[in-house]
């Protein structure tokens, strides 16, 4: 082994991530020139925000359960289902909103242990089960609605998806609110780096250079400040995406740092291994399927509150774009390889992709093709990226 | 007779970053078997797969005459038309389709695209006899034990016409009996005229069955070896070979050990398992036995004898149904129904496919380190990445793994460092037994001797061993007492020093009284 092989390993595992990163910034640059800037501009980003982020959501729990080998068709239906639950408690039956909301996570907890059961404990292939999720939990979303839809929500359950933290310091054309969280955010995200970098020398690891780190954490801070700047020119800073930065931390820190985490790639990887290694496979898929029951109830609720009505066919197709978000974001077909990240980096790769061309005005039948053909692409790259990495000697 | 039917010249195969082999030569004598014997990774593979265009004309350089007409394949397709055929290590049969099915693959005999099952039973058939497998065509290939399927393997590549038979550690997986019909079977095949290729760890084979040897080191030619004219000069075949792969004189096999034998670490009685899925078939049968602090106790048996299913089954239920009997760990009995129980009680198995049971092979070898243990780097919950890597860095130094970092992915390792990583990953569980199931197996002569080593330090350490091993000369060499296993029963024990080959096998196939 030489130098120069390492440097390439390095490079080549390292592809995988960093060139979803790199086709990221490609995109965004390239919807702002075709649409003239508008793809950055204050308002629309808030819009982007808003309309993705459900799909986001989904995408966070659909990477685990691709990465530990499964698969889960039924999170579109599951969310008509908790939309719909929540609607008739609080709409038909006029109880408090955060009754509705409760009554939608209790469901999403209800159906994950249906799923993990038969997934987890009898073992039966996730992608039957979920088909058959699919179906169930879509007609019992219609048959808790009557097959009607429910509408309005109260203005508290509106504000989960629609509300800003807008005003709360006023201010000279813009939310200085909104700057403060994102000023704290950046100061955090720097403190966090340099611990952490502190912590790497501490035990004698390599870190990169100083002046590249401080470039680095720079760049970060200011894509971050540039985007809260644009947020604080609109309508403030959106409810939802304190919600989205929470689940991305949280669900980051779980898969990256824990031994829970840990297990689900070690199951992804090689599911005998892990057994043998003391990895108890049936509570850690009966816990994914139940997480994704709950992060699917929380999409449900975000869906409703931001259409402000729950429909028996709401959420349709969601499970696909969960799906493409996650293996554009460079999750492995066959388990094992996938990051919370990089699901939302693809979520938003498709985010930007449908908003941009709805800006430009193409028409949705085109938009569903370059939709398909960027999906294939990226697991095209992947596979393409894996065989050039599995050299043999 | 002395005409090469095959010629390799200066084949020079680079991948990024690494030169897999450096200017081979390799000349095959028409209607020879043609050892090829090398460590791992010393290039064998490779140099195998530029001969059957797995790796296509292009990609390396330097030239191939087969039947002296220079050639230049672009796929297997077309190695195989002129009739070189490769049989992997790895059988490439599909297990849901019979026999003949399976013969005739993608070589069916068909007319306008329909297929004659007739004419296709009846030439499996005939195959089949030639090959020696008395089995009916339209048996699934999945109910064959590995032995049979090598048959099969064979009789599919006598379908093709085969000209030149290239075979990858025929008898990696094979009992003595099945190895000895296979090599045989090559034996016949040879003075029938086809020229065989055989690339196997196993010396005393070789030794055995090949005409002449080619050695290959480090991704070049060492020397190829005429093995009539070696005997002649009265050279031991084995030695000699040996010399060459690892380039010294191997004066021990097996290295040294103080002997310091403590109290009782382990034991289990009267232990019953029954088959996963037949459930009144009985997979060990009432096996009682124990092992002490500082001592390697051997367990032998010939294939299918129950070594593994005994093995797997104390670690945790991991194998079998209805299992009965007692674990002791310090003479109290211990649950292990699960690998979790059994990790704790302090237990480590380490199986005899690493790359099925012991690793991630997608994943690094921080991450394979830590996997059994992770606890151990994550006391409150959550891990503490920089701990991690310390960990596995000792490991990768104590051990002597040969990686460029921890970070390396485990699939790109040779056979004996990926055997390192898994030892490494059960020591970092702290136990107190240690199962080694062939810890040796697909392993070169040199990474060999340095697990021998390991097992030995960890043995003077005070760690009680079990080793479950194929290869009595192994067994021989590292236990200090060895228990015999014949179909599921413990038929006798022997300190190593009254035991030798003749009378393990006498035990080995001691049948039910």
């Amino acid at each position: 082994m030489t130098g120069t092989s390492n440097l390439i390993e390095l490079l080549t595992r390292n592809l995988r991530q960093s060139g979803i990163y790199i086709a990221f910034v490609f995109i965004v640059l390239l919807f702002t020139v075709l649409t003239g800037g508008t793809l950055l501009s204050p308002g629309n980003i808030t819009n982007l925000v808003l309309q993705y982020s459900y799909i986001l959501i989904l995408a966070i729990g659909m990477v685990m359960i691709i990465v530990a080998g499964h698969i889960d068709l039924s999170v579109g239906s599951v969310v008509a289902l908790t939309g719909g639950v929540a609607a008739v408690v609080v709409i038909r039956e006029g109880m408090p909103w955060w009754v509705g909301i409760i009554a939608a996570l209790l469901t999403g907890v209800l159906v994950g242990i249906w799923q993990g059961f038969w997934v987890a404990i009898v073992g039966i292939p996730a992608f039957i089960v979920t088909l058959a999720g699919m179906l169930i939990f879509r007609g019992l979303a219609m048959q808790v609605l009557d097959n009607v839809s429910l509408s309005p929500f109260p203005n508290e359950y509106r504000q989960i998806a629609g509300g800003f933290s807008n005003g709360l310091l006023g201010g000279p054309g813009y939310d200085i609110f909104t700057l403060l969280i994102f000023a704290l955010a950046s100061v955090g995200f720097a403190v966090q780096q340099w611990r952490a970098r502190m912590r790497k020398l501490e035990y004698k690891q390599p870190v990169e250079a100083l002046w590249l780190f401080a470039i680095r954490v720079l760049a970060v801070v200011a894509v971050i400040m540039a985007f809260g700047w644009q947020l604080a020119n609109s309508r403030g800073m959106p409810y939802v995406l304190v919600l989205l930065a929470a689940l991305v931390l949280i669900y980051g820190f779980v898969t990256q740092r824990t031994v829970f985490g840990r297990h689900i790639y070690a199951m992804g990887g090689n599911l005998d291994a892990a057994k043998l290694s003391g990895v108890k496979t049936k509570r850690v898929n009966f816990l994914l399927f139940v997480n994704m029951g709950v992060l699917a109830a929380v999409a449900g609720i975000v869906y409703s509150a931001r259409s402000n009505s729950a429909q028996p066919a709401a959420g349709n197709m969601f499970e696909l774009d969960a799906i493409a978000a996650a293996f554009i974001g460079g999750a492995a077909v066959t388990g094992g390889v996938g990051k919370v990240q990089g699901a939302i980096i693809g979520g938003l790769i498709m985010a930007v992709m449908s908003n941009g061309m709805q800006i430009l005005g193409i028409d949705q039948s085109t938009q569903n093709v370059v939709r398909g053909v960027v999906l294939v692409l990226a697991v095209a790259f992947d596979v393409w990226s894996k065989k050039r990495s599995s050299v043999s000697a | 007779m002395n005409e090469n039917i095959l010629e390799m010249r200066s084949i020079t195969k680079k991948f990024p970053g690494v030169v897999a082999l450096q200017d081979v030569n390799l000349q095959v004598r028409r209607g020879e078997i043609h050892a090829v014997c090398g460590e791992n990774g010393a290039g064998k593979s490779t140099l195998m797969k530029v001969l059957s265009g797995v790796h296509p004309a292009g990609t390396y350089e330097g030239e191939i005459h087969f039947e002296s007409k220079h050639v230049s394949f672009s796929s297997l397709n077309d190695s195989e038309a002129l009739g070189i055929v490769i049989i992997h290590q790895e059988l490439a049969l599909v297990p849901h389709l019979s026999v003949a099915e399976n013969i005739f693959l993608g070589n069916e005999k068909s007319r306008a695209g329909i297929i004659n099952w007739h004419e296709v039973n009846l030439a499996a058939a005939a195959l089949l006899d030639k090959v020696g497998l008395r089995e009916n065509p339209v048996t699934p290939v999945g109910h064959l034990g590995v032995g049979k399927q090598q048959l099969v393997e064979i009789a599919k590549a006598l379908s093709k016409n085969v000209k030149l038979l290239i075979l990858d550690e025929p008898t990696a997986a094979l009992n003595d009996e099945d190895s000895a019909h296979l090599l045989g079977l090559i034996r016949d095949l040879r003075d029938e005229g086809v020229t065989c290729i055989i690339i196997s760890h196993k010396l005393g084979e070789i030794a055995a069955v090949a005409d002449s040897t080619t050695v290959i080191r480090d991704g070049g030619t060492v020397e190829t070896i005429d093995m009539a004219e070696a005997t002649r000069n009265g050279e031991d075949l084995t030695r000699r070979i040996i010399r060459g792969m690892v380039g010294r004189d191997m004066e021990n096999m097996y290295p040294d050990r103080d002997v310091t034998i403590g109290e009782e670490v382990f034991r289990v009685e009267d232990w019953h398992v029954n088959h996963p899925t037949q459930r009144d078939r009985k997979v060990v049968d009432g096996a009682s036995l124990n092992v002490r602090a500082g001592e390697v106790v051997g367990i032998a048996g010939l294939m299918g004898a129950g070594r593994t299913e005994l093995a797997m089954s104390v670690f945790g239920k991991s194998y079998g149904r209805d299992i009965s009997g007692t674990v002791y760990m310090h003479k109290k009995p211990v649950k292990v129904d699960s690998v979790a129980d059994a990790i704790k009680a302090g237990i480590a198995y380490v199986s005899e496919d690493r790359k099925r049971y012991g690793l991630n092979l997608i994943d690094d070898i921080r991450r394979n380190v830590t996997a059994a243990a992770l606890k151990r780097v994550a006391p409150r919950g959550w891990i503490n990445g920089n701990e991690e890597i310390a960990v596995a860095e000792r490991y990768r130094s104590s051990m002597n793994i040969k990686a460029p970092t921890v970070m390396s992915v485990i699939g790109k390792l040779s056979g004996g460092n990926q055997q390192k990583v898994v030892l490494s990953k059960w020591l970092y569980t702290e136990p107190e037994l240690l199962i080694l199931d062939e810890p040796t197996r697909g392993i070169d002569v040199g990474a060999k001797y340095e697990i021998y080593s390991i097992i030995n330090k960890l043995a003077a350490s005070g760690k009680a061993i079990i080793m479950i091993s194929s290869e009595l000369p192994e067994v021989l060499g590292m236990c200090d007492r060895v228990y015999a296993l014949s179909a599921g029963r413990i038929t006798g024990q022997l300190p190593v020093e009254d035991a030798t080959q003749e009378r393990l096998m006498e035990l080995m196939t001691r049948e039910k009284d």
